[in-house]
């Protein structure tokens, strides 16, 4: 069975990771995918890696017909505003964006300013986190995205969390250029945006309300954009309500993460590349976790994640979440290594 | 038969080749860390030393 695809708003970064990961799917194929600016322009013209790989042209997205599954990788906002239309064209979504990853009204409003144009909607989709939702994903017909930022701390502290071993977690997040999206602005201009290390958001971070959620703790962090194009890093602070051993963390982590395909724990002794980085995964569906005790305290450790905010943080987790809600091989897809140096 | 050990480092289980020899240096693949097998009957494995004294060579 071969999935019939579309891809809305498909210009944009995660749009074109999307496409990336589906020309290479052995159960999906994209058969239309969108761009108000660029329609009728070849998908190459916005991604140019994919030259030779697609021979797609972008359509305006009220040329879009029926098929199987949509991706709706659209600014915040704008797939809630439309799901009634788009949910007549396929039986299944997955929307990249946060309109249907919070499941409380209340904390939509906080976190992103306005009253949710579609409650009605919010308890049809599963958060897209298959970590964590794999279980309602299987079979689902609407799945949400993920934050990048939220799925970095997530999977850095979530055997923590389950353990019910956290009582306050302090982390500091460096990102990528890409978070911002394929827009121009005055942050994104190269004098300013090269060789920078400027932290736009030290508290109250609207991904907060999705760790809460995830994770169940209330999570202190800060997020500054570095010189990188793609990634998350985190180095997180946990402190934690008994002191533990470095082997009592691998038992605890290997046993959460043992059979996860996309998540690697990295803590070695040895070696040039210790600890997770993100440039090991770009472009990968992979986030790697590692983590150290205090000798002097062993009640505080440093966890630290790293994976790619365009793939493990948005479009790869979202062809995981394809793979389980049509019964696909999970890793269908998503396969790819990365590249090293 | 093939033979096991548990790494002192990071409790991971390692497969140890069906010719290793008592002596032999190894690498746990979860950690990383470097190994000694000490002994092989029972197996036996601890961290191994890194520069542990003078050779005198």
């Amino acid at each position: 069975m071969t999935l019939r695809v579309g891809i809305v708003g498909g210009s944009g970064y995660t749009g074109g990771e999307l496409l990336r990961l589906l020309i290479a799917h052995p159960n999906a194929e994209v058969t239309q995918i969108t761009s108000r600016e660029g329609a009728g322009q070849y998908v190459y013209t916005r991604h140019p890696h994919l030259r030779g790989a697609s021979k797609l042209t972008f359509i305006h997205p009220d040329a879009l017909e029926a098929c199987d599954l949509l991706f709706l990788a659209l600014p915040h906002g704008v797939a809630a505003r439309e799901i009634d239309r788009y949910a007549a064209l396929a039986p299944a979504i997955i929307d990249l964006s946060a309109d249907f990853r919070l499941n409380d009204l209340a904390a939509y409003q906080k976190w992103y300013g306005d009253a949710h144009p579609a409650p009605a909607w919010l308890d049809r989709f599963v958060y897209g986190l298959p970590e964590v939702r794999r279980d309602q994903l299987r079979g689902a017909h609407y799945a949400s995205g993920v934050g990048c930022n939220a799925t970095a701390v997530n999977l850095a502290i979530l055997p923590l969390a389950r353990a019910g071993l956290i009582e306050r977690v302090s982390a500091a997040l460096s990102v990528g250029s890409s978070e911002g999206g394929n827009q121009p602005n005055d942050g994104s201009h190269h004098p300013i945006r090269s060789g920078a290390v400027r932290t736009y958001k030290p508290a109250n971070h609207r991904h907060t309300a999705e760790i809460n959620m995830i994770s169940g703790v209330r999570v202190d962090f800060s997020v500054t954009a570095i010189e990188m194009v793609r990634g998350v890093h985190v180095v997180a602070h946990v402190y934690l309500s008994q002191p533990v051993t470095e082997k009592e963390l691998w038992k605890l982590y290997r046993g959460a993460y043992r059979d996860e395909p996309f998540i690697r724990l990295v803590s070695a002794s040895t070696g040039l590349h210790r600890y997770p980085e993100p440039r090991i995964v770009a472009g990968t569906n992979y986030c790697d976790v590692g983590f150290a005790v205090d000798e002097d305290d062993p009640r505080h450790i440093v966890v630290i994640a790293a994976l790619d905010n365009l793939m493990k943080g948005a479009a790869g987790s979202a062809v995981q979440c394809l793979n389980l809600m049509h019964g696909f091989d999970e890793r269908a897809g998503l396969t790819f290594t990365g590249i090293y140096p | 038969m093939s033979r096991t050990a548990i790494c002192p480092e990071c409790e991971a289980e390692l497969a140890l080749a069906a010719n290793i020899m008592q002596n032999e240096l190894i690498a746990c693949p979860d950690c990383g860390a470097d190994l000694e097998v000490l002994s092989l009957d029972p197996v036996e494995v601890a961290l191994a030393p890194e520069v542990e004294e003078d050779w005198g060579e």
